[in-house]
């Protein structure tokens, strides 16, 4: 009889830090506006982009002025008349492709870079930002000698706007910038684009990846500043439509400052969006979609599944799995590929998101969260969940845009339903049940532009994307996408 | 002796009654050619507007499940409804616009035609505007269309009924609820179409009617927040409206904008005989995007 060995005791499973190296970036010390195929310095104040890490200054980057962006519309313009709008679209789809090309060449470069000027995970930005900006310019690019098939307004002859204004939001810096451009150019438009303040770098790595295209001088503008610059474009005459990302309250200002001219505009702003667990659901993939939904991108998601609706009967085993799945989340340096989660991308952010769930404790929910080491430097918030939240709290009715979840109880698919439209916001929400007949019975009913079902936060460049109600209006993706950049749509 | 007539009393339509306005007033309508009376139409209020958003929210859910075969012949009865009351119509259209009786008879016609088109889309525009989407993943992903929900409409000012149908039909067929305000001199024809409304199982409070000043009523439709989206084609030609107010005050709870026609800040009546596109209809949609993993 062989003897028997003492059980092991098991340790926490540690990982060896496993940084990318960031020599792949090149960066400059500072970064001037692309206007017109060529760097040019901004008549306004520099300002520094950190780490939000680190807060290491990562470089200076000019402010555009109203004169600055003046003479990108002006660049736009030109381009636009004597250029882009003479083009055949199987051209314009080849600059496309070029881009597309490029994009996944430097993948590594831009992948690090928005990690380090974002901070989010690199495991994010390599997986899911950049190879989805590169998939966006490729399906697009297609689209561009084939409008006539699209069935969009103009039938056989869609026409474009003209000049669009574009102005993104920091959380997805570069795959916002594709969902703008992509179907801009595609459609004949050319752009003046302004990226996040914190969030600069890669919008300006892309403007040299324009110039290794070849693509004309004055197609693509990037102007970088803060809300005056976004402002400015806005409120340019030579700008014919807006495409905006970012918070309700910036895009009710927009569609206010529009009003009663013949801007167009498509505005993707904020959600509160209810991810839904019935009892008969798979609970392992529905804790796993949980997680997903919230934590993915630090919580900095406009879809977000930040309000988790779980069946009472199936509530505390839920809530039971889901904390011991986070405690196995992996905080901190966003370069490492082990890291799950990254940094709060700015202190205004951190900032707001503290100030929030300090209501929904004072409010009387109950405050959970994973008790990870966090860094000394940098902008940090744990993995945190309230339960005992009520409809009425703020954690259940403001976006938090943080990595916080909120967590209600339902009886029945009525009160499912009614739990989760009880919001001014409908961006998206999430289903997770066995039975088919009740996804699509619950995806009739959610007031929600995208339904994810057994599923959370996925995203495609043929899928439309955007919101009911004050999640804003108009698409973006799919061919659905095309339609806000050429005339005739409202 | 000639038999002395029966003068029709023109009162609103909503939540499929016709009541008088609940601020007591009416005013005159007068013939477009010979300035003669016509009727004493009532003069709608913001009570009045806001009533009919609540009928109109209250029948949304329903019109918006009726199955889209079923919203194609509730429609349709309304052609033949208008169709039996043609005489009627095209005297209303004759006084109102003050067109020779061949052209009324044109107008009508063109009316009926057109509410028929848009029926026939009521079982047909998803499929056109949706689909199956491609996605790079073990994933069924479909996108369709559905309604915005309440609709405010400001009714074209000199098109008393090809144009009133022309915003009207493009909103309902996709299971929208519309709040209508009509043309503010030519208001009669409208409340005619509410009766043949009426009579065509078209359920209380999918469509509303108010007749009146846009000037008064439209600016408590469009900071209104139970209404998701406003029609500004009765703009054009409306005394004291600057849709651009309207507009800015829809930005509170974003609104569904359908702008005048025109350019600049100008905002012109269209053409109404023009065939229409899918435009007016598909400004009141929103696309909804389902996923769901594939797997054994």
């Amino acid at each position: 009889m062989l003897p028997r060995k003492a059980p092991i005791q098991m340790s926490p499973f540690e990982y060896a830090p496993a940084p990318e190296s960031r020599a792949v970036v090149d960066l400059q010390s500072s970064y001037g506006l692309f206007i017109n195929g060529e760097f040019v310095d901004g008549g306004g104040n520099a300002f520094k982009s950190i780490s939000p890490a680190t807060e290491e200054v990562l470089a200076e980057v000019s402010e555009a002025t109203d004169a600055d962006v003046d003479a990108a519309v002006k660049a736009a313009r030109t381009a636009y008349t004597r250029v882009w709008s003479k083009m055949s679209g199987a051209d314009r789809g080849k600059y496309l492709y070029r881009i597309a090309r490029i994009l996944q060449e430097r993948a590594r470069e831009f992948a690090v870079l928005e990690t380090l000027d974002n901070g989010k995970p690199i495991k994010e930005s390599r997986d899911v930002d950049i190879p989805l900006a590169a998939a966006h310019f490729f399906y697009n690019a297609g689209w561009a000698d084939k409008l006539e098939f699209a069935s969009l307004p103009g039938g056989a002859n869609p026409q474009p706007h003209g000049v669009v204004g574009q102005v993104i939001p920091w959380n997805f810096p570069m795959l916002m910038l594709a969902w703008k451009i992509a179907p801009a150019l595609a459609t004949g438009n050319t752009v003046v684009l302004k990226p996040a303040e914190t969030t600069p770098l890669t919008a300006l790595l892309f403007a040299e990846v324009c110039q290794q295209a070849d693509l004309p001088p004055g197609v693509v503008n990037i102007v970088t500043g803060a809300g005056p610059t976004g402002q400015a474009i806005v409120d340019h005459p030579g700008i014919d439509k807006l495409a905006f990302t970012g918070s309700t309250g910036v895009g009710k200002m927009i569609a206010r400052a529009i009003a009663g001219t013949r801007k167009k505009a498509t505005l993707e702003l904020g959600g509160k969006a209810a991810n839904i667990v019935f009892d008969d659901a798979p609970i392992d993939q529905a804790v796993e979609g949980i997680v997903n939904g919230i934590f993915f991108n630090q919580g900095h998601v406009c879809c977000a599944g930040s309000r988790l609706l779980v069946q009472e009967s199936i509530a505390e085993e839920v809530e039971r799995r889901l904390k011991r799945r986070l405690g196995t989340l992996r905080v901190g340096d966003p370069l490492d590929k082990n890291t799950d989660v990254g940094a709060i991308n700015s202190k205004a952010q951190l900032d707001r998101i503290i100030a929030l769930t300090d209501a929904g404790e004072s409010e009387g929910a109950e405050r959970w969260d994973n008790g990870c080491a966090l860094p000394d430097k940098g902008f940090w918030f744990r993995p945190t969940v309230f339960t005992g939240v009520t409809q009425t709290h703020r954690i259940a009715q403001e976006e938090i845009f943080g990595p916080v979840l909120s967590v209600l109880t339902f009886r029945t698919p009525q009160e499912a339903v009614a739990k989760a439209n009880n919001t001014p916001y409908g961006l998206s929400a999430g289903i997770w049940t066995e039975k088919g007949s009740r996804i699509l019975w619950m995806a009739d009913q959610l007031k929600a532009g995208v339904v994810w079902a057994n599923t959370f936060n996925q995203f495609d460049p043929t899928s439309p994307f955007g919101g009911y109600k004050e999640s804003g209006y108009g698409r973006e993706g799919g061919r659905h996408g095309l339609e806000p950049y050429v005339k005739g749509t409202h | 002796m000639a038999r002395v007539d029966v003068k029709k009393t023109y009162k609103l339509y909503i939540g499929g009654k016709f009541p008088r306005s609940e601020s007591g007033r009416s005013y005159e309508v007068y013939a477009a050619k010979k300035g003669t009376f016509l009727a004493n139409a009532a003069q709608g209020s913001r009570k009045d507007a806001r009533d009919a958003v609540t009928a109109a929210r209250a029948a949304q859910p329903g019109w918006a499940s009726a199955t889209a075969y079923n919203r194609g012949q509730v429609l349709y009865r309304v052609a033949e409804v208008m169709e039996s009351r043609r005489p009627q119509l095209v005297q209303e259209v004759r006084d109102a616009e003050g067109l020779s009786p061949a052209a009324a008879e044109s107008v009508v016609s063109q009316a009926i035609d057109r509410w028929v088109w848009y029926a026939g889309w009521s079982d047909k525009y998803v499929q056109i505007l949706g689909g199956l989407n491609p996605v790079a993943g073990p994933y069924f992903n479909i996108s369709a269309s559905e309604p915005t929900g309440v609709v405010a409409v400001l009714a074209p000012q000199e098109s008393s009924l090809l144009g009133l149908v022309s915003v009207i039909a493009p909103a309902i067929v996709s299971g929208n609820t519309v709040v209508v305000v009509t043309s503010a001199d030519r208001p009669l024809p409208a409340i005619t179409l509410s009766e043949c409304l009426a009579t065509s199982d078209v359920p209380g409070g999918v469509v509303n009617i108010i007749t009146g000043k846009a000037a008064e009523i439209a600016p408590w439709l469009s900071s209104h927040r139970d209404v998701n989206a406003i029609d500004l084609a009765g703009a054009a030609g409306a005394e004291g409206v600057d849709w651009a107010k309207l507009e800015e005050a829809s930005a509170d709870n974003l609104k569904r904008v359908l702008r005048p026609a025109g350019t600049g800040s100008d905002a012109v009546e269209p053409d109404w005989t023009q065939t229409p596109d899918l435009s007016r209809l598909t400004a009141f949609l929103e696309t909804k995007t389902v996923w769901h993993p594939k797997g054994r």
